[in-house]
């Protein structure tokens, strides 16, 4: 009963932002909007007892990749006449597209073959999520998670790979030769007599 | 009837967000007064001593100048948004106390994913940097937020692949299991607990986190987001009033839930150094109190001895030093479990 309450709170609150994310003028109030979709979902991930899912959403969506996000869209100077020129021109390609992932999800939720809208098993008082997320992946799923791995370190080292450009310019010090100064090549001390007035 | 007891169960944890809340405000006044003593007599100074007893109703008389002060909107900020920034900057500093554990069953929410959540909401605090920075429409107040931001999601890092270190050897993510976890082991059955803690075996994890607790609390000597002779106070330079105070208060809880987390991780939490009779008698909670003082009396210590880090040093700090050194850290306890001669079994 509360449960359902608060789900349809989250729910209402979750679709209000996703619609902000496509509706605002301003980039950084959509990319602010896109925020409080991914925590509201995650509210509803804890709803669902998945409170390992929920967390490392907020931590991995939240937390890191939308500050950088912000912190990007904050410094560009995002041209909104630019931006809304090729609406009509896109949008049949747009609303096939829409309407083959709705159609993808209301078959995927609708249907009683997946059966992954009624689980409603109890689960044991000791019961971890994370242990058995974990165990799982690490058994059962292991050379998946493994390949899934060694691609995200491939586009790690891409991506850098792509940037990484050595400025002839750049004042950068190394800390290591700094360190290495020695007073004596520095400082030269130099007695002399007092050169007084006459 | 089940909304009787639903009501009486939602009473009872209210009472509880207020018996952890008010103390802390509380906690967090008198921690101003603290750290300007500290360092008033760690620079041979007196500190504030003329409000009341020995300074004592120096932070009521602080807050009440605050109260009254007008809190000024600029004309091209952008309202609502300079508004939320420092509810958000708030927010995530208490919401993280929830899964705190003061003393054996005492804790507000005991949830299994309890570290995972700490993580999380400590890096919310962020939000309410950048969007202060945006928001004030404001150079200063931008470059203090880009600093900002790019600092605290550097640090997080490091932290989060210590915390990976302590999960490892705790294998637990609840906090009150990782406290009752060090209270194990050779040297707590001879009776010296705190040998057994987690800070002698994770030694270098208990470094990494503690100077990224500073970092990532923008406290000294990381604390070029507020600059004063660069960029005079960074993101907060547009507040003014109990505004401005949100983020002070926010940063000093922050400085507190740091030193909390670091005691119960590192420190055994409410557990006592040495199990003879008359430690035990002590309340579990008052020597979890105790580590936290002492730890947040050194974020001060270290304010008045570091100057300041150049910006380019704190983010090589960050990355070519701290990230390397979890990794590895990370691969030498695994190793280490593997082993016949694992602490942790």
């Amino acid at each position: 009963m509360l449960e359902t309450i608060v789900f349809y709170a989250f729910a209402a609150i979750l679709l209000g932002a996703a619609l902000r994310v496509i509706t605002a003028r301003n980039p950084v109030h959509a990319a602010l909007a896109l925020v409080l979709a991914f925590f509201t979902a995650a509210g509803i991930w804890l709803l669902l007892r998945a409170e390992f899912l929920a967390i490392t959403l907020l931590l991995v969506y939240v937390g890191a990749v939308m500050v950088l996000f912000l912190f990007v869209v904050m410094m560009l100077d995002v041209n909104l006449e630019r931006l809304r020129e090729g609406f009509w021109k896109n949008l049949p390609m747009a609303v096939v597209v829409g309407g083959i992932m709705a159609f993808e999800l209301v078959a995927m939720l609708a249907s009683r073959h997946f059966g992954s809208a009624t689980s409603t098993r109890v689960v044991p008082a000791g019961y971890s999520n994370t242990r058995e997320l974990g165990r799982v992946l690490y058994t059962q799923y292991v050379y998946a998670f493994e390949i899934a791995a060694v691609i995200l370190l491939v586009a790690i080292i891409a991506a850098i790979a792509l940037t990484l450009r050595r400025r002839k310019d750049t004042k950068a010090l190394d800390p290591a030769l700094q360190l290495a100064a020695r007073r004596e090549e520095r400082v030269r001390l130099v007695s002399m007599p007092a050169e007084t007035e006459r | 009837m089940d909304l009787r007891l639903a009501l009486i169960d939602t009473a009872w944890t209210l009472a509880g967000i207020v018996a952890i809340v008010v103390p802390l405000f509380v906690a967090v006044a008198y921690l101003t007064l603290w750290e300007r003593k500290l360092i008033g007599w760690i620079q041979i100074r007196i500190g504030p001593n003329r409000v009341g007893p020995l300074g004592l109703l120096q932070p009521i008389a602080d807050g009440v100048k605050l109260l009254f002060k007008e809190i000024i909107l600029p004309t091209n900020a952008s309202k609502g948004l300079f508004v939320l920034a420092p509810i958000m900057m708030l927010m995530p500093a208490l919401a993280a106390w929830a899964v705190i554990p003061f003393a054996p069953e005492l804790v507000l929410a005991d949830i299994n994913a309890g570290l995972l959540y700490v993580l999380a909401l400590t890096s919310f605090g962020v939000y309410g940097v950048i969007i202060a920075g945006w928001a004030s429409n404001s150079k200063y107040a931008f470059l203090g937020a880009m600093r900002s931001a790019a600092q605290m999601v550097s640090y997080e890092l490091a932290m989060g692949f210590a915390l990976v270190v302590v999960l490892m050897v705790s294998g637990s993510l609840n906090l009150s299991d990782i406290v009752a976890q060090q209270g194990r082991g050779r040297f707590a059955d001879m009776g010296l607990t705190f040998l057994s803690w987690n800070w002698l075996p994770l030694l270098p994890m208990l470094v990494v986190y503690f100077v990224s607790g500073v970092a990532e609390t923008n406290r000294a000597p990381f604390d070029v987001v507020e600059g004063e002779s660069e960029i005079v106070a960074g993101h907060m330079i547009e507040y003014s009033g109990m505004s401005f105070a949100l983020f002070f208060l926010a940063e000093y809880m922050n400085m507190i839930l740091i030193s909390a987390l670091t005691a119960i991780l590192f420190f055994g939490g409410w557990q006592a150094p040495v199990s003879s009779a008359l430690f035990d008698a002590v309340p579990p909670f008052l020597w979890l109190l105790a580590k936290m003082f002492v730890i947040v009396s050194m974020f001060l210590w270290i304010r008045a001895t570091f100057p300041r880090y150049r910006y380019d040093q704190i983010m090589r700090l960050g990355w070519k030093v701290f990230i390397p050194l979890t990794l590895v850290w990370i691969a030498v306890i695994g190793l280490w479990m593997q082993t016949p001669w694992s602490l942790w079994q």
